[in-house]
């Protein structure tokens, strides 16, 4: 009763073989899709919850960290990918309608969006890290910058070790820090964590955090002494959540150029326009993210 | 495997060889391009095993070394891979994939009335994925190891000096999630979407609705592993202070991250095994399932109910106490759907003609060792004894007697049932139940010792257990249990390895199987043992897949086929 | 499934065509509500900020899903998935923020005087 009767009636070219129907067919990548983003939707869910974790416990780093954040570019940012998944949206439409150029002239645009947004988002990282607002240890100084004990082997504290913060001494080494020599030390750059919820609460009584709109311009002559400890946590969570997004931005890229090579090979037409459709779901919940990410990185 | 051909008749095979999805087409290519969803499971089939034996080989590294007080054969850190790479191998490489990705594969499109699963494609890239995941895995061991156990906790697994091997391991394992979740997302598409007319989700058999709960799981689930371990591998990459205490981070919030998916993921371990269960007892008891809707829905409530129980893991991890409760209230209630479970199978056992063939053989060690499991979990899950508990042998034996004795005994169980589906032969019955009883004699030894090892107060993943921090007692005492513990894994070991040669044997030797040797009346065991490329030559007959009134025994062909009185009847569809 | 599609005359229709005009509305709606969010947030109502933006941009989540993304035109079951998918996550933020709000009074507090204190005391 499966096999039998579809073998009788027409069978196109994109139809694999075990579908009877090219809507059964349609349907199934469709479902497929959305589990996909489903998976999607939790992958970056676990960025949500160590957002949601860090700045539960340290909302002043988020206060102070997002003032470096250009809140101009992040949302000429959503604008771009805002109009870039509407384009895409069109050329869903045009692809299901059988028009072939829009369908091309809106991949086209849709990928100009996703330059856009990568560029933007380029100048933007690029501004952070000249201004030394790096993720990671290297928000600390590097240790060729100064000539404290670090071991270049060993970028994260190694085994065994216990780890010495020394955030304003001089001191940099062992002896000097009046250690026991028997006890095998790390001396770290890092400063320590912030203490329970409310974190640094004397950094928090301090003026440069509660920030007034006069203190803004103070703050960006910060010396890196000045940053309040853990300050990079905020950039941590910035960086990796950012980044994972544009790392789908660029997958996008990718599906896109597929597409276009598709469309203009004529692949494509009223009847069969699933990979369009799919790719569309793709791009729109990269689009979705960052509907998201902008609020809780920009706007606090 | 393309060179099964028949040397001796047998009785019915007079017939001239049909086409069948193992002579469709040959060579190497056939095999490693292969887009057939039964080529695949047996290719799944055949690295997982190739999987248990490497991972069995640590194991028995392990059980070496503990056997006597003092060291044996491995120094600490020796010992801290072995056990490490024991446990990735046995979690992601085998028992996570092991059911779904083979039997699964072979069975879940042919049990539905379809040719082939929803995305062939996607479903051979996904075994490439795991391929890809295993060689990652295992080549750690080249690359100074790992030692931090298969948990990977935070701040063994950020502070350790094995970078590479770590970074490496974070990799595998995310490759290996995506390889479980493309299956899922595989599975459910195909229930979903390739259900033929006539079968209706209540006449799916419950082997499907486990795969589909299992599906859910992956799909929810499996991606939070993999931000756990990106997450893991930027750490210890740029240092940047996630959960490492040390540069800011919270290790506690790592075992968050990690259990919220390794909970769910014993599930997706047992699930599918109990889903083979449930057509394992019916079958060879010959008697309508009870309770089929009952067995299905806990299916999807155990998926559900998993993702919020992850805390038991973590009582005694600096969890606060207010989450402490509210884990291990709800890990109680997730104990009700199993247990939902074994009474509607012992409820079909009930006055049916029992046949005690090897697959109903593994169903009822099942039985006995799932139930001790999930007993021996709710010890853990009681905060009050969990503080004993946590950490030493006791939990080593309860997730032992569930992944073991549960999810691995079923799959052998499976195995030996969908045998002769798969390849067409027969085995010994008689070594069959030898190997079985091995099996169960050498398990129960191995751990039940060490629930008692646990209960006495031996921690887990240490080395040794003499010396001068242990009274002369506990040596004592610990070594007689350990060394029991290690005769009974030896007892194990042989009976895998009958195992291992009776199956082998019969590929060459074995009588050829009829269409359908136990009586089994879902779909599968409607099209010729091997099944054609197409799965079905002629349309099956859809129904109730437990009504086993419609079969009757054919001494001739030494197998079970429809009733003749009946062929005529286009069955329910 | 073969009844199903003869109806259609070897025609079958898929999906479902949303109009240019929807998608523009969509479009602008979306882009009024970035201005919007931008503008809300600057007014300093404290704790209440981050609930305001967050409030708009479930709005714009919605109107991507259901319209861009044709969600409102489709299977519900789709919807189903991608709304258990979001469950999952905010049971994931709930019970972790709880825990991790619950615990934080005990941490240790890091600071190095401390550690240095501490490990005197190790090295007498
Ligand atoms: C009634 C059902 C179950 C309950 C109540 C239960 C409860 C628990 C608890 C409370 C622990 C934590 C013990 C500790 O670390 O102190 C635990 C550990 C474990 N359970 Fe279960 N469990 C159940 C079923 C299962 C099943 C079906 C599986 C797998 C197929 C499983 C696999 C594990 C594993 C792997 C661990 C230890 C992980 C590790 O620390 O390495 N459990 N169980
Ligand atoms: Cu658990």
């Amino acid at each position: 009763m499966t096999t039998t009767a579809s073998t009788t009636h027409d069978h196109p070219d994109f139809l694999a073989h075990h579908w009877d129907t090219p809507k059964q067919q349609f349907e199934a990548g469709k479902l497929g899709m959305w589990l996909f983003l489903a998976t999607e939707v939790l992958l970056f869910g676990g960025l949500f919850v160590g957002y949601a974790v860090w700045r539960g416990n340290h909302p002043e780093l988020f206060k102070f960290g997002s003032q470096y954040l250009d809140t101009t570019m992040g949302a000429i940012n959503t604008v771009v990918l805002i109009l870039s998944s509407l384009t895409m949206a069109w050329a869903v439409t045009c692809a299901q309608r059988g028009n072939r150029k829009g369908l091309i002239i809106g991949l086209l645009l849709t990928l100009a969006g996703a330059g856009g947004f990568l560029g933007i988002k380029y100048v933007e990282y690029s501004h952070k890290f000249n201004e030394g607002w790096f993720p990671g240890a290297y928000f600390y100084d590097k240790p060729s910058d100064r000539s404290r004990t670090w071991d270049d082997n060993l970028p994260v504290p190694g085994a065994g070790q216990l780890v010495v913060p020394v955030p304003d001494t001089e001191a940099r080494s062992i002896e000097e820090l009046g250690l026991p020599a028997d006890i095998l030390v790390e001396i770290s750059t890092v400063v320590p964590p912030g203490q329970g919820p409310s974190g640094l609460e004397e950094l928090a009584l301090t003026d440069t955090v509660h920030t007034d709109d006069h203190a803004e311009h103070e703050m960006h002559a910060l010396q890196r002494e000045d940053r309040p400890a853990n300050a990079h946590m905020f950039f941590n969570i910035y960086f990796m959540m950012t980044g994972l997004h544009g790392l789908h931005v660029l997958g996008g890229v990718g599906v896109m150029i597929w597409l276009l090579i598709g469309a203009v090979k004529g692949r494509f037409n009223e009847k069969y326009f699933t990979p369009v459709d799919l790719g569309g779901l793709y791009w729109h919940i990269v689009d979705l993210i960052w509907i998201f990410l902008f609020p809780l990185f920009y706007l606090i | 495997m393309t060179t099964i051909d028949t040397t001796k008749p047998t009785p019915g095979a007079e017939t001239p060889p049909v086409d069948n999805y193992l002579t469709h087409s040959s060579g190497i290519m056939s095999w490693l391009g292969t887009l057939d969803h039964k080529r695949i499971g047996v290719m799944y089939l055949v690295s997982i095993l190739t999987a248990f034996f490497l991972g069995g080989m640590f194991a028995m590294l392990v059980r070496l070394e503990l056997m006597f007080p003092g060291e044996q054969i491995l120094s600490q850190d020796q010992y801290n891979m072995a056990f490490t790479l024991h446990g990735v191998i046995m979690v992601f490489l085998v028992i996570i994939p092991s059911v779904p990705a083979s039997l699964g594969n072979f069975v879940l499109p042919i049990m539905l009335g379809a040719k082939d699963v929803a995305f062939p494609r996607l479903n051979l890239f996904s075994y490439y994925l795991w391929v890809t995941g295993a060689v990652l895995a295992v080549s750690t061991v080249f690359f100074g190891g790992v030692d931090t156990g298969w948990t990977l906790y935070v701040p063994y697994s950020t502070t350790g000096t094995e970078m590479n091997g770590i970074l490496l391991l974070t990799f595998a394992v995310f490759v290996l999630g995506f390889s479980s979740i493309f299956t899922g997302i595989n599975f459910i598409v195909t229930i979903h979407r390739l259900r033929p007319p006539g079968m209706t989700w209540f006449r799916m058999p419950l082997f499907l609705w486990a795969i589909y709960a299992t599906g859910i799981l992956q799909v929810m689930a499996t991606p939070v592993i993999g931000i756990t371990v990106a997450l893991l591998a930027v750490e210890r990459l740029f240092g940047i202070g996630i959960f490492d205490p040390a540069l800011g981070g919270d290790p506690v919030l790592f075992q968050h991250f990690f259990w919220f998916y390794s909970h769910p993921a014993v599930y997706i371990m047992i699930l599918p095994g109990m889903g083979i269960i449930s057509e394992l007892i019916s079958v060879h008891s010959h008697k309508h399932i009870f309770g089929y809707k009952f067995i299905a829905f806990s299916s999807v409530a155990i998926a559900i109910f998993s993702f919020i129980v992850w805390g038991h893991h973590m009582f005694l991890s600096g969890q606060s106490p207010l989450m402490n409760v509210v884990f291990s209230a709800i890990t109680f209630s997730v104990a009700i759907p199993s247990a939902v479970k074994v009474f509607n199978w012992l409820a079909t056992l009930y006055k049916g003609s029992i046949s005690f063939n090897t697959p109903m053989l593994y169903a009822l060690s099942f039985l006995v060792l799932f139930t001790i499991s999930g007993l021996t979990g709710l010890h853990l899950g009681t905060l009050a004894t969990d503080i004993h508990l946590h950490d030493t042998y006791f939990v080593v034996a309860h997730f032992h007697y569930t992944m073991m004795g549960g999810a691995l005994i079923a799959m052998i169980g499976g195995i030996h049932h969908w045998w002769p589906k798969i390849t067409g032969r027969m085995y010994s019955e008689f070594l069959g139940r030898t190997a079985c009883g091995l099996i169960f004699v050498g398990f129960n030894l191995t751990f039940f010792t060490q629930f008692m090892l646990g209960s006495k107060g031996m921690p887990r993943r240490y080395h040794d257990y003499d010396g001068p921090n242990w009274t002369p007692e506990a040596t004592e005492l610990f070594g007689t249990y350990h060394f029991w513990s290690s005769i009974g894994s030896f007892v194990m070991a042989a009976g895998f390895f009958l195992i291992a040669f009776y199956l082998l044997h019969s590929l060459f030797r074995g009588k050829k199987a009829p269409a359908n040797p136990w009586g089994g009346r879902s779909l599968e065991w409607q099209c010729a043992s091997p099944p054609p490329h197409d799965n079905f030559s002629e349309p099956p007959h859809v129904g109730d897949p437990y009504d086993f009134t419609v079969l009757e025994w054919d001494e001739q062909e030494q197998g079970y086929h429809w009733r003749h009185d009946l062929k005529h009847e286009p069955g329910e569809a | 499934m073969a009844t199903e599609s003869s109806q259609h005359e070897g025609h079958p229709e898929v999906g479902h065509v949303v109009p240019v005009r929807i998608l523009l509305v969509t479009g602008m709606g979306l882009l009024a509500l970035t201005l919007l969010t931008v503008w809300a947030a600057s007014f300093d109502v404290g704790n209440l900020n981050i609930w305001i933006a967050l409030g708009i941009a479930v709005v714009k989540g919605t109107l991507v899903v259901m319209f861009f993304m044709h969600l409102r035109y489709d299977r519900p079951f789709h919807g189903i998935v991608f709304v258990t998918s979001l469950a999952f996550v905010a049971l994931f933020i709930s019970f972790a923020l709880t825990d991790t709000t619950e615990y934080a009074g005990n941490l240790d507090p890091g600071d190095a005087p401390k550690v240095v204190e501490k490990l005197n005391v190790l090295g007498e």
